[in-house]
């Protein structure tokens, strides 16, 4: 959250830039004050650095700021001005970090996939078997790639799994993590509202082996045995619901790791659909309240339609996040390679957690086509959770009430 | 809306009595929604606690592992080495990028930046981590290598440490600054004396948080560090390190009631180490928000 520092530094006209300043006094600055963040409303930074080259090029003044030190060419204090004239410079080549490691990501990734993409083709998409071939044959060339005899890759149980798993998350985790927003914000003292956040902040923290450790040993053999029987036994055995029906299984499967998924992205919706409820305007509600409207009713007439579009940003970053998990998924899939789920309750495989379990037999593969393949599946996860993210975010700017959390959104 | 048909068609008492239901059920909903987020909390911790203590031992703590016996001290180390030296790394690289965007960054830039950084922390950590397997262990040939996971760590929390900088630097209030100038400070030493202190409970947040991530990450670790039954070593090439949650990962499916009970007692270190990271991530912000003057203030609400 940022405080209008700038606005108000604007509104007491020290550099008389009008055009840039936002028009809100400081009154309205001030109810605002915890909405918008950096990046909702990116605000004036005249003030600052027109000082800052103000302090840097007035040598007598510098000097001064400097205490009593002097300006002479031996003293050490000269060093440090020096330093500190660079020091925004330097500042801002280690800002550039992120959209070089950014650039380097995707650059890397593109270079060790590229032999993988000509060798599969656009078939990866929609072959299902996977096989690193005979690794122990002399090495062959198709294409002008080499690879062992009988190599084969499609990723489409992947791309069905990774897309399956993250859905099931979502449409789990949403009403939970908008129902518990409601009650924090509208219903509990501050006291339990509080605890209620430490909760969402350790659930935030788990790593997530633990989450595939307690999905293993406790929440699979829990929900295949006590929970999914309750309809699995009694569905029709007609098309869509056929998919739900059968034998439950171990606990290992598509159900164990949508329900795991849909707890570890829970705090991510929940706490920012609370930050979004506590801006919704007291009055607005009260006016409901005042023309007679029931607790709910108001909810329905104006909280939910003011954070609607935060909430579904928030949902689809913590879709990315569920695309993208893997320790936790490879510890419940199961692990099923080169087939398709079939059935709700059945072992599965998703692309983040085929790149961990194919590792080991990827090394052996000597032409390399093994760990190209795996790189062009981290390019597809890349992909895919890129647009996810500048989705939700765009979609929650055009909005501006308040900006997503970064990443797991502790 | 349906509402609206309801109450032209129904007569005022039971219209009345339908939306005072409606009301209550709304409410059980929402409280049952909160149920399912707390149950799962005290379940895992309980779950997990419960197991990893029942069969603890001290020697966890004190061994080395060899072979499928021994303790968990290589990991310990390892976790520890590496933590620290993603803090040191992502800690300069992202306190001087959110001091950047804060005071100097204009603004086109400055929106350039902010969205690199916020699409970096979205990239799952496994692509992040396969880009340092092919990148760094197999490119630049550093073989598993405790420098590669700590590059791969940091510029996986850089983002978190960048925005938690970001915001508490704009939230120190703008008459410091006013005042520093009035005196004819330097741009750098106002910034260093009197902005970056009152920022600085803020900036430790955001570390805790990376540390806290750092001590938790499997997959991009599994992939550049590797594993190693000794103590860590600082070369450059081909220093592969044992580290916790690789623990977990590795022995919860092992053939072995002893593996097993190490891999609990490992998952019971790194729920406690998390734990104690997010407890004193909130102390230091309550300590930051009694003397702030803008802290969140309690309003009391009209019973509804």
């Amino acid at each position: 959250m940022s405080t209008p520092w700038r606005t108000v530094a604007e509104d007491a006209g020290d550099d008389g830039d009008e055009g840039r300043g936002t028009d809100e006094g400081p009154l309205l600055s001030l109810l605002t004050k915890n909405s918008p963040s950096a990046e909702a409303r990116p605000e004036p930074v005249e003030p600052t650095r027109a000082g800052a080259r103000r302090g840097g090029g007035g040598g007598s003044r510098a000097g001064a700021g400097g205490g009593a030190s002097g300006t002479g060419s031996s003293h050490p204090a000269t060093a440090w001005w020096r330093a500190e004239r660079l020091m925004p410079h330097g500042l801002r080549m280690l800002t550039f970090i992120p959209l070089v490691a950014l650039l380097l990501i995707l650059g890397v990734l593109s270079w060790k996939a590229w032999p993988a993409i000509r060798f599969n083709g656009f078939g990866f998409f929609a072959r299902t078997p996977w096989s690193v071939g005979n690794t122990y044959a002399p090495i062959v060339t198709t294409h002008g790639v080499r690879h062992p005899p009988l190599a084969s890759y499609g990723a489409l149980p992947l791309i069905i799994g990774t897309l399956a798993s993250a859905t099931i998350a979502v449409v789990l985790a949403v009403p939970v993590a908008v129902g518990t927003a409601l009650l924090v914000v509208e219903k509990l003292p501050p006291r339990l509202s509080s605890a209620v956040g430490f909760c969402l902040e350790v659930l935030a923290g788990i790593p997530s082996v633990v989450f595939g450790l307690w999905g293993f040993f406790t929440l699979g053999p829990f929900l295949s045995h006590h929970v999914a029987p309750l309809w699995a036994d009694h569905l029709p055995d007609v098309p869509v619901l056929r998919f739900f029906r059968g034998p439950t299984g171990g606990g290992e499967g598509l159900f164990t790791v949508g329900v795991v998924l849909a707890i570890m992205i829970l705090p991510i919706i929940a706490a920012t659909t609370r930050d979004l409820l506590r801006q919704v305007p007291r009055a607005t509600v009260e006016g409901a309240l005042a023309l007679g409207m029931t607790d709910s009713e108001a909810l329905g007439a104006v909280t939910v339609p003011w954070v609607r579009s935060g909430v579904i940003g928030a949902s689809v970053l913590g879709l990315g996040r569920a695309l993208g998990e893997t320790i936790a998924v490879a510890m419940v899939s199961g692990s099923l390679i080169g087939a398709n789920v079939h059935s709700f309750y059945s072992a599965f495989n998703t692309i983040a957690a085929a790149i961990v379990n194919q590792l080991d037999g990827a090394q052996t593969d000597a032409s390399g086509l093994a760990i190209s393949t795996l790189a062009e599946l981290g390019l597809v996860l890349f992909v895919v959770t890129l647009v996810a993210n500048l989705g939700a975010r765009l979609l929650v700017r055009r909005v501006a009430t308040t900006a997503l959390p970064v990443g797991r959104g502790i | 809306m349906a509402a609206a048909t309801a109450m032209t068609a129904a007569p005022p008492a039971a219209r009345l009595g339908r939306r005072r239901s409606r009301n209550r059920l709304t409410w059980v909903l929402c409280a049952v929604a909160l149920a399912l987020v707390v149950i799962p909390v005290v379940s895992i911790i309980w779950g997990v606690a419960g197991r990893g203590l029942a069969h603890f031992r001290l020697s966890f703590l004190t061994t080395y592992p060899t072979g499928n016996v021994g303790g968990l001290l290589n990991s310990i180390e390892g976790t520890l080495v590496v933590t620290t030296g993603v803090l040191i790394l992502a800690g300069v690289v992202g306190i001087a990028g959110g001091m950047y965007l804060a005071e100097y960054a204009p603004e086109g830039r400055g929106g350039i930046l902010r969205g690199a950084s916020e699409v970096l922390a979205g990239i799952p950590s496994i692509v992040l981590g396969y880009v340092g397997y092919i990148g760094l262990v197999l490119a630049l040939n550093w073989k598993y290598s405790i420098y590669a996971g700590i590059v791969v760590l940091s510029v996986l929390v850089v983002p978190y440490i960048t925005k938690t900088t970001e915001v508490a630097l704009r939230n120190v209030p703008t008459s410091y600054r006013e005042g520093g100038e009035a005196l004819g400070m330097r741009s750098g030493y106002l910034l260093r004396k009197l902005v970056l202190r009152p920022a600085l409970p803020g900036v430790a947040t955001g570390l805790i948080i990376a540390a806290a991530i750092a001590v938790g990450e499997t997959a991009p670790l599994l992939l550049t560090v590797g594993y190693n039954e000794k103590s860590p070593t600082f070369s450059l090439h081909n220093s592969p390190v044992g580290f916790l949650t690789y623990n977990v990962f590795n022995d919860y499916n092992q053939p072995s009631t002893f593996l097993h009970q190490r891999a609990d007692a490992a998952a019971l270190l790194l729920i406690l180490l998390v734990l104690v990271l997010i407890v004193v991530a909130r102390v230091v912000v309550m300590m930051t928000q009694r003397h702030s003057p803008d802290r969140p203030r309690r309003v009391r609400k009209t019973a509804g």
